[in-house]
C-alpha cells in the first residue's frame, strides 16, 4: 500500500480535527458571534454635521451641534451614539458622567433618531455631561459611522482618528480592565 | 450572549415597529426601483443579522435601503453604493463576499474539492476498469482476480 | 411526584444505556453468545424508561405544571392543547428528551429487527448505538434537565414563542430529529463493521432501509421547516441558507449519496471503504448540526438556547464519535478488500458520479457554512455568506446532477451502451429543449440560469417516465401485458422512479419561485384595488377578531380575475400579550400552478393606512409537492426491503426446519 493511499484514509480525521479546532476556537464565552468590528478604527473620523438640538437653550452644549471639525486637536475626545429611547443608554448616563468628570477627556453626544423634547427631558432629567450634542433626525451620522444599534462609543485622539468603538453601554465592571487602559493608550 | 437577546427582541418584538420594505420607501421609476430591490436583497441587516435589508423590520434596515434608493436616483451604479457602505461596515454588510485573496478559498473551494474528487475518481475508475483488449497484459494478481470472478459466476 | 418519576427513569435509561455499550461489546470480543443477548433487554427496556420520561415531560405540559422550571418557561395555561403537547419538544431541553427518545427508538429497532444479523455484528451496533445514547443521555441529565423544578411557582407560565405555535413548525422537529437520529444506525453498523474488519452485501443490505427511513424522515422534516418558513415569516421566501437551514440540508446530501453508495456495496461488493466513510459523515454531520445550533457558533435567525457550555459538551459527544470513528477509519478501512471490477460507463460508474456531485455539493455547503468561521479566527475579519455564494456554486453542480440521474437508471451494471442510452432519450432531450426554449421565449430571456434549470427538470421528469415505460414494454406490447408488467414492477423501482421524479418536479417549483416572482407593497385602504399577475385583489374590510391566546388583525380580501370573484384572502396579523409579540399569518390562494400570498401589516396609528404585501409566486407549491414524491418514493422502497430483507430468514428457517424434518 502506498503512503498517498494511507494518506488519503487519514485525510478525513485531519479535515475534522482542524474544523473541531476551529470550534474550540469558536466557543470562547468572550466571543460575540454577532459583534461586528467597526471599519473605521485607525481611519479618521467621517465627514458629518450634524445641528443642534432644536429648542435647546443659547449657550448650553446641546446648541453647539456637533461635525467632523470638532474632533481633532482636542484631545481625547469619546463620541457617545444615544437616544432618549434607548433604555441601555440610561443605565450607561451615570459612567459616562463619571468619566467626563474624573478623566481628561472630552465627550460628545450623537443624539440618535430622537424627538427633539424628549432629548431635553432627558438630559434635563439625569444631567448633562456632553461638551456638546449633535442631533442626528434621520439617522445619515449613524450611518457615517457605522452605528449597528445604540449605544456606541467611539474613542477619538488628538489627530481626529478614531481608535476604538464600544459597542453597547460601557458597563462599571468594564472601565478598569478595558476603558481605562484604552485612555491610557491614547495619551 | 446578552446582546444577542437584546437583538433578536429587537427585531422580533416591537409592536407597530417598521416592517420589511415600507410602500413610502418605494421609487417612482420601476426599473431604478428594481435595482433598489435587487441591491437590497444582497446587504445583510447589521441589526437583525442573518437577514437582508430587504426582510428586515429594524429601523436602520430601512435607513440603509432609503440611502439605496436616494444614490441610485442621484445616479450612483451598485458598485459605489456597495463600496460606500462596506467603507462603513465592512464585508460583513455583503451577503455576497467580495473576492479577494482572504475569500478565494471559499469561492474556488468548492470547485477545488470537486477537481481533486474528479481526479481521485478517474484513478479508482482506471484501477477498477476490466481489460478489454487481449493485448494487454493481466498482472498476476490480476489474473488471478479474474480466475476468481469467472468461479463466482460460475457459482452463483 | 411523576417529574420525579420521569428523571429517575432517565437516570434508569443511561444505567441501561452503560450496560448495552460494554455487556455485549465485551460478549462479541470473547465470542459470548449470553453477554452478547443482554443488548436486546438493554435496548428495549431503555426505550421503555426513555419513553416514560417523555411521557411524563408531557403529562407535566398537558396538566400545565408550573412547579417545573420548563413548563414555566414554554407554556401558558390558556395555549391550545396541541401547542401543550408540541411544546414539550418546542425547546431545548425538552428536544433533548425527544432526541433520546428517538435514538432509543432506533437502538430498539435494531434489537427487534435484527434477528437475522450475525450475533457479533448486532452486539457491536448495539453497543455503539448505546455509546451515543450514553453521550447524549449525560448531555441530558447534566446540562439540559427538563424536570427540574421551580421554587416559588408561578401561577402562569411564559407562554411558547408564537413562531413555534404553528402545526408546520410543531412537527418538523421530529421529523427533523428522526432524520439526524435514524442516521445514527448507518454509523453504529459503519462503526461495527470496521471494528469487525468485514463488509459485505449482507451489511449493505442491513445499512440501507435504516438509511432510507431516516432520509424519508429528514427530507420530510426539511421540506415542513421550509414550507413553515414560507407561510409564516411573511415574505414568501422558502430557502435562505442559514446555518441552520444548511447544518440540515448537509446530512441529507450526505446521506443521499450514501442511499446510492450502499446500492453498489450490495450489488457489487465494492465501493466499502467510501460507504463506510459516508455513514460515518453522515451522521457526524447530524452531529455538527445539533452542534452548530445549540452552541451559538454562528449567528442565525433560528439558533434557540444558545449556550457556550452546552456546545462545549456537544462538541466533546462529537469529538469522540467523529473523531474515535474517523481514527478507527484510517486504521482499519484500508484492510477492506475492493470487489467487482467495471467500465467507467457503467451503472457503478454513473453512482460514483452521483456521490461525487453530492459530496463536492455538501463540500460546498459545509465550506460556506463555516466559513465565517475560519476567517474570523485566522484574520479577525467578518463575512457573509448568502444566496448569493450559492447561487454561483452549488447550483451548477445541481444541473450535471440532474443530467446524469435521467441517464443512470438506463445504465447495465459493470458495462454500458452511453451512445445507445442517449438514443432510447431522443425523446426527453427534445422535450427538454423545447421547454427551455419556451420558458426563455415566454419569460423574455429570463435568467439563464433558471431557463437552464427548467430544461434539466424536464429532462429528469422525461427520462424517469421513459425508464418505467421501457420497463413495462408500454406500447411495444398490448396495454394489458404492459399492466401485468407493470404490477410487477418491485416497489423500489417505484420508488425510485418516484423520488427522482420528486426531484425534477421540487426543481420547476424552485426555479418558478425564485425566478418569475412578482411582488406588490402598497399602502391599502378600504376599497382598494390591487393588481398582480392578471389578479385583482380589493380590500373588502379590516377587522380585529379575538383568538384563544391572540387577537388578530385581519383584512378581508376579494380575489378576481377577469370579473370573476375567485373567494377571499384573509391575512392576519396576530398580537400575543403573553409573549409580547407579533405573527404575520399570511393568507395562500394556490391553484396549482402558483400560489398568490398575501400578508397585512397593522397601521402605526388608528386611522392611517395598512400595509399590504402580496406576492405571486409561479410554481411554488410544486416544490413541496416534489419533496412529498421523494418522501413517498422513498417509503415504497423501504416497503420492498423489508420483503426483501424478509426473505433470507424465511430461507434460514426452512434450512432449520429441513434438518429436523430428516431426523
Amino acid at each position: 500500500m502506498t503512503m498517498l493511499r494511507r494518506l488519503l484514509f487519514v485525510l478525513p480525521l485531519l479535515i475534522f480535527a482542524a474544523a473541531a479546532a476551529f470550534f474550540v476556537w469558536g466557543l470562547d464565552p468572550d466571543r460575540d458571534p454577532g459583534e461586528i468590528p467597526s471599519v473605521l478604527i485607525d481611519k479618521p473620523v467621517p465627514e458629518f454635521s450634524l445641528p443642534p438640538i432644536r429648542g435647546s437653550e443659547p449657550g448650553e452644549s446641546t446648541s453647539t451641534g456637533l461635525s467632523s471639525a470638532d474632533l481633532s486637536g482636542q484631545g481625547i475626545t469619546l463620541v457617545n451614539v444615544f437616544a432618549s429611547w434607548c433604555m441601555p443608554c440610561r443605565a450607561e448616563h451615570p459612567i459616562l458622567t463619571d468619566l467626563r468628570r474624573q478623566e481628561d477627556i472630552r465627550l460628545v453626544g450623537i443624539n440618535y433618531k430622537d424627538e427633539s423634547e424628549e432629548a431635553l427631558a432627558w438630559l434635563d432629567e439625569l444631567g448633562n455631561p456632553y461638551d456638546a450634542i449633535g442631533a442626528d433626525m434621520e439617522g445619515d451620522a449613524g450611518l457615517e459611522w457605522g452605528v449597528s444599534g445604540v449605544p456606541e462609543t467611539f474613542f477619538v485622539d488628538n489627530e481626529g482618528i478614531i481608535r476604538y468603538r464600544h459597542v453597547g453601554p460601557i458597563h462599571e465592571t468594564e472601565l478598569d480592565d478595558l476603558i481605562l487602559p484604552i485612555l491610557e493608550e491614547l495619551r | 450572549m446578552r446582546r444577542i437577546i437584546l437583538l433578536v427582541l429587537f427585531c422580533l418584538v416591537l409592536p407597530g415597529s417598521v416592517l420589511a420594505v415600507q410602500p413610502d420607501e418605494k421609487l417612482d421609476d420601476p426599473a431604478l426601483e428594481a435595482r433598489a430591490k435587487e441591491l437590497s436583497a444582497e446587504i445583510r441587516c447589521v441589526v437583525c443579522q442573518s437577514e437582508t435589508i430587504e426582510t428586515s423590520n429594524a429601523g436602520m434596515a430601512r435607513d440603509i435601503r432609503i440611502l439605496i434608493r436616494e444614490r441610485l436616483a442621484a445616479g450612483q451604479d451598485e458598485d459605489q453604493i456597495r463600496d460606500y457602505l462596506v467603507s462603513r461596515y465592512g464585508d460583513y454588510i455583503l451577503y455576497r463576499p467580495p473576492m479577494k485573496p482572504s475569500t478565494w478559498l471559499l469561492w474556488f473551494g468548492p470547485a477545488l474539492v470537486f477537481v481533486m474528487g474528479l481526479a481521485a475518481l478517474l484513478v479508482y475508475l482506471r484501477k477498477r476498469r476490466p481489460n478489454q483488449s487481449a493485448t494487454d497484459q493481466l498482472s498476476e494478481s490480476e489474473q488471478r482476480r479474474l480466475a476468481q470472478l469467472v468461479e463466482e459466476d460460475r457459482q452463483s | 411526584m411523576i417529574p420525579e418519576l420521569g428523571h429517575f427513569s432517565l437516570v434508569l435509561a443511561l444505567v441501561l444505556a452503560v450496560v448495552q455499550g460494554f455487556v455485549p461489546f465485551v460478549g462479541a470480543l470473547r465470542g459470548d453468545s449470553r453477554w452478547m443477548e443482554v443488548a436486546r433487554p438493554a435496548a428495549l427496556g431503555q426505550l421503555g424508561a426513555i419513553a416514560l420520561a417523555f411521557a411524563a415531560l408531557t403529562h407535566a405540559y398537558v396538566v400545565s405544571d408550573f412547579t417545573l422550571a420548563n413548563v414555566v418557561e414554554n407554556s401558558h395555561s390558556a395555549k391550545p392543547m396541541l401547542y401543550k403537547v408540541t411544546g414539550v419538544w418546542g425547546n431545548h431541553e425538552g428536544s433533548m428528551l425527544l432526541w433520546v427518545l428517538m435514538l432509543a427508538l432506533c437502538g430498539a429497532g435494531v434489537a427487534v429487527f435484527g434477528r437475522n444479523l450475525p450475533a457479533t455484528l448486532k452486539a457491536r451496533v448495539l453497543s455503539v448505538q448505546a455509546w451515543i445514547a450514553l453521550g447524549f443521555l449525560s448531555f441530558t441529565l447534566l446540562t439540559s434537565n427538563p424536570f427540574e423544578r421551580v421554587a416559588n411557582p408561578p401561577l402562569d407560565g411564559n407562554d411558547l414563542n408564537p413562531l413555534l405555535q404553528d402545526p408546520g413548525l410543531a412537527f418538523h422537529p421530529p421529523l427533523l430529529y428522526l432524520g439526524y437520529v435514524g442516521f445514527s444506525v448507518a454509523f453504529s453498523f459503519a462503526v461495527a463493521a470496521l471494528l469487525e474488519g468485514r463488509v459485505d452485501a449482507a451489511w449493505a443490505r442491513w445499512v440501507r432501509p435504516w438509511t432510507l427511513a431516516a432520509w424519508c424522515s429528514l427530507t420530510g422534516g426539511i421540506a415542513l421547516g421550509s414550507w413553515w418558513a414560507y407561510y409564516e415569516l411573511g415574505w414568501g421566501g422558502w430557502w435562505f441558507w442559514d446555518p441552520v437551514e444548511n447544518v440540515s440540508f448537509m446530512p441529507w446530501l450526505a446521506g443521499t449519496a450514501l442511499l446510492h453508495s450502499a446500492i453498489v456495496v450490495e450489488k457489487r461488493d465494492t465501493l466499502k471503504a467510501w460507504t463506510i466513510l459516508l455513514a460515518i459523515l453522515t451522521f457526524s454531520l447530524s452531529l455538527m448540526g445539533t452542534f452548530i445550533v445549540r452552541s451559538g457558533l454562528l449567528t442565525s435567525v433560528h439558533a434557540f438556547a444558545v449556550d457556550p457550555e452546552r456546545g462545549s459538551y456537544i462538541l466533546g459527544l462529537m469529538a469522540i464519535a467523529t473523531g474515535g470513528s474517523l481514527a478507527l477509519f484510517a486504521w482499519r478501512a484500508p484492510v477492506l478488500k475492493a470487489g467487482g471490477l467495471f467500465a467507467p460507463v457503467s451503472r457503478e460508474g454513473g453512482l460514483l458520479l452521483n456521490n461525487l456531485l453530492l459530496a463536492t455539493a455538501t463540500a460546498t455547503v459545509l465550506i460556506g457554512t463555516l466559513y465565517p468561521l475560519f476567517l474570523e479566527a485566522l484574520t479577525g475579519g467578518r463575512v457573509s455568506i448568502g444566496p448569493p455564494f450559492y447561487n454561483y456554486t452549488f447550483v451548477p453542480l445541481m444541473l450535471p446532477l440532474v443530467a446524469a440521474m435521467g441517464i443512470g437508471p438506463f445504465l447495465a451494471w459493470k458495462r454500458a451502451d452511453l451512445a445507445g442510452v442517449l438514443g432510447r432519450l431522443r425523446i426527453a432531450a427534445l422535450l427538454a429543449v423545447v421547454v427551455a426554449l419556451a420558458t426563455w421565449y415566454l419569460q423574455n430571456g429570463g435568467p439563464v440560469l433558471a431557463v437552464l434549470a427548467m430544461g434539466f427538470a424536464v429532462w429528469l421528469l422525461a427520462a424517469t417516465l421513459i425508464e418505467w415505460a421501457e420497463r413495462v414494454r408500454l406500447f411495444r406490447i398490448p396495454l394489458g401485458d404492459s399492466w401485468r408488467r407493470a404490477r410487477g414492477l418491485p416497489r423500489s423501482a417505484y420508488g425510485m422512479s418516484l423520488a427522482h421524479a420528486g426531484l425534477a418536479v421540487c426543481m420547476i417549483g424552485m426555479t418558478g419561485s425564485s425566478a418569475w416572482k412578482s411582488e406588490l407593497v402598497e399602502a391599502v385602504e378600504r376599497g382598494d384595488n390591487l393588481e398582480i399577475a392578471g389578479f385583482t385583489l380589493t380590500l373588502q374590510d379590516v377587522e380585529t377578531r379575538p383568538g384563544p391566546n391572540y387577537r388578530s388583525t385581519t383584512g378581508i380580501f376579494e380575489v378576481t380575475r377577469d370579473g370573476r370573484s375567485l373567494g377571499v384572502l384573509e391575512p392576519e396579523r396576530r398580537y400575543y400579550p403573553v409573549a409580547g409579540r407579533n405573527t404575520t399569518e399570511a393568507a395562500i390562494r394556490t391553484n396549482g400552478l402558483g400560489d398568490l400570498y398575501a400578508t397585512i401589516t397593522e397601521p402605526p396609528e388608528e386611522g392611517q393606512d395598512w400595509t399590504a404585501r402580496i406576492y405571486y409566486e409561479p410554481l411554488v407549491p410544486w416544490i413541496w409537492a416534489g419533496a412529498a414524491m421523494m418522501m413517498f418514493g422513498g417509503l415504497l422502497s423501504l416497503a420492498d426491503r423489508r420483503l426483501r430483507v424478509g426473505a433470507p430468514r424465511r430461507a434460514a428457517r426452512q434450512n432449520t426446519r429441513a434438518p429436523v424434518a430428516a431426523e
